[in-house]
């Protein structure tokens, strides 16, 4: 009841939704960079959206499959293939017992993510599955992934080898996500303001508004370093260190901004410029190093009302997968 | 409320997070508060929350207002006027504040300020124009209130350094081990995991300040104090071994 790591990826590492209430003792949510992959990725085989899911980077790891598995791959496309057959992302596939699932080639993104049916047989650290690599805590022993480790699953009580057909590597199950609104203008990230963004002059005002920002190589799941014109503010602001969120935009004594990602620490006393409205950070996690952002100013009852939508949407998602897994095996 | 107004104010943190700010500056009683909003929060739950993070003089409550909306808390586009309602009412209702700030908890960490334990003890002496010995004493000599849990897990912020201690950060951060205490401004703190870390590193501790397996990992909380006693290395290294096969 396994899969087994062949040959490590750059950072693969268990996630979940992340591990919220314990900000207190400094210890930060973490979890999934996109956080909508994950939840559909998890839906697409039939788990609650809070199952434990791989987070793969480019490039990604080796895998063989040791039993029949109904997966999901959802997030980037780094081109998946089984046995270098490619196999299609946002869908679930059933892939045969001794297959390889390998990622070739990077065409677009930043991280996917890997489910399992019945999800992965993992023991949580304070309420979540999310590897917290800095405590060496959570996930698989603490670590990302590497060569020889075995994943265990949860049982489950699907038979997959009658919906593979002989001599095929793998089935894909007829029914996938519409993911064109999620993504849509990757590079338009909205905004809220934050509580020194009034500090700003009106000249770095506009040139966060205006301008475009890079995103910086050094980026990585703690933080988007960006590299724009240098902003400043009209006035100076001595913070004294108060919690900060995934999202949060801090500027830098240098003038540059950075965007704090899943990995970020509990509390920052940088000014608070901006905030990513959460439900574009999943198009901001799919962003990669040298890719550019627009920032737009968004109303936030609209930030509001698009994460309700999405949530809405994933309720459905969630029933109309059931309804077709138990349809399959019944 | 004695000594406190109602000059606090609540803000958003974008759409998934508020914040109360009572004064933003590091202020005994303001933490006091700060930490008696937490937990009157901590005691009220409700669908969609999420996390709450006191802060030398801030509470910020992480919510998901998509939840909050589905459970029926809130109308839509109403879950932050609930939250703003509900740290107001936090303001008025939690503490009262007590007339001394004694109480906490006394932690005693027993610190090695010599040799390898202590890479950046005899620089600050130096500038501070003192002898290393002076140094410590001035270190050991406080008891401190430990503000706040943040940067790393369980990384106390401690204060107040006597005044003849304050230094600016490093101006690179540098490796720590874990262990490594660390004075900045008017702040001295422990660094639970190694790490990179701009505060000065005057000694180190072999207590675990984190310890993941344990059911409360974080040996210190907000509210408590903090006293440092001197070790010498051979003290550090069996302190260490004896927690090291306690594990076993």
């Amino acid at each position: 009841m396994a899969f087994s790591i062949i040959k490590p990826g750059l950072l693969d590492t268990i996630q979940d939704l992340g591990r919220h209430g314990f900000g207190n003792i400094g210890v930060n949510p973490g979890g999934a960079m996109d956080v909508y992959a994950a939840q559909v990725a998890n839906l697409l085989v039939g788990n609650d959206q809070h199952e434990a899911v791989i987070e793969i980077h480019f490039p990604g790891p080796q895998i063989l499959f040791e039993q029949n598995t109904l997966i999901a791959i959802t997030g980037a496309n780094f081109s998946p293939t089984i046995n270098d057959e490619e196999i299609p992302r946002w869908q679930p596939v059933v892939v045969r017992k001794n297959t390889v699932l390998h990622f070739p080639s990077l065409v677009q993104g930043g991280r996917c993510y890997l489910s399992v049916h019945g999800g992965y047989c993992l023991k949580k650290w304070l309420n979540s599955y999310s590897t917290n690599l800095k405590a060496g805590a959570g996930g698989f022993a603490g670590l990302a992934l590497k060569k020889g480790d075995e994943l265990p699953f949860n049982e489950n009580t699907i038979y997959f080898a009658g919906l593979l057909k002989n001599e095929s590597n793998f089935e894909t199950l007829p029914w996938r996500v519409n993911t064109e609104k999620i993504y849509q203008y990757p590079h338009e990230i909205g905004f809220l303001p934050g509580r020194e963004w009034e500090c700003l002059s009106p000249s770095s005002k506009n040139a966060l508004l205006e301008n475009n920002f890079l995103i910086h190589p050094s980026s990585d799941r703690m933080g988007y370093q960006l590299k724009g014109s240098p902003l400043a503010l009209e006035r100076s602001v001595e913070l004294v260190s108060s919690a900060v969120s995934f999202g949060t935009v801090q500027l830098l004594p240098s003038g540059q901004l950075i965007v704090l990602m899943a990995d970020h620490q509990t509390t920052g006393g940088y000014p608070r410029i901006a905030h990513v409205v959460t439900a574009h950070l999943p198009k901001l996690a799919q962003l990669r190093p040298s890719d550019t952002i627009q920032f737009k100013l968004m109303d936030p009852i609209l930030a509001e009302q698009l994460l309700l939508s999405r949530q809405k949407e994933l309720h459905i998602l969630q029933r109309s997968c059931m309804d077709h897994l138990n349809e399959m095996v019944c | 409320m004695s000594g406190l107004s109602s000059s606090y104010s609540v803000f958003p943190l974008g759409d998934s997070a508020i914040t109360i700010d009572l004064g933003n500056c590091i202020d005994e009683y303001l933490n006091v508060k700060s930490i008696a909003i937490q937990d009157w929060l901590v005691a009220r739950p409700f669908p969609g929350r999420l996390d709450i993070v006191a802060a030398y003089s801030s509470v910020t409550v992480f919510y998901d207002p998509a939840g909050m909306v589905l459970a029926g808390i809130a109308g839509p586009g109403e879950a932050y006027a609930w939250l703003e309602g509900l740290l107001r009412k936090a303001f008025e209702e939690a503490g009262p504040l007590p007339d001394t700030l004694e109480g906490g908890r006394i932690v005693e960490i027993p610190v090695c300020y010599a040799g390898e334990y202590a890479p950046d003890l005899e620089k600050v002496a130096a500038q501070k124009g003192m002898p290393p010995e002076e140094l410590v004493g001035l270190h050991t000599a406080g008891l401190y209130r430990v503000y706040m849990i943040g940067f790393l897990p369980g990384f106390p912020y401690l204060g107040r350094l006597h005044g003849r201690l304050e230094i600016p950060r490093k101006p690179q951060p540098e490796a720590v081990r874990a262990g490594g205490v660390g004075i900045a401004g008017m702040q001295t703190g422990i660094y639970p995991l190694d790490s990179p870390g701009g505060w000065w590193v005057i000694g180190r501790t072999p207590v675990k300040l984190f310890d993941a397996d344990a059911e409360a990992p974080a040996l210190l909380r907000a509210g408590d104090q903090v006293r440092f006693r001197t070790i010498s290395p051979v003290d550090f290294r069996e302190i260490s071994f004896a927690n090291s096969s306690a594990n076993l």
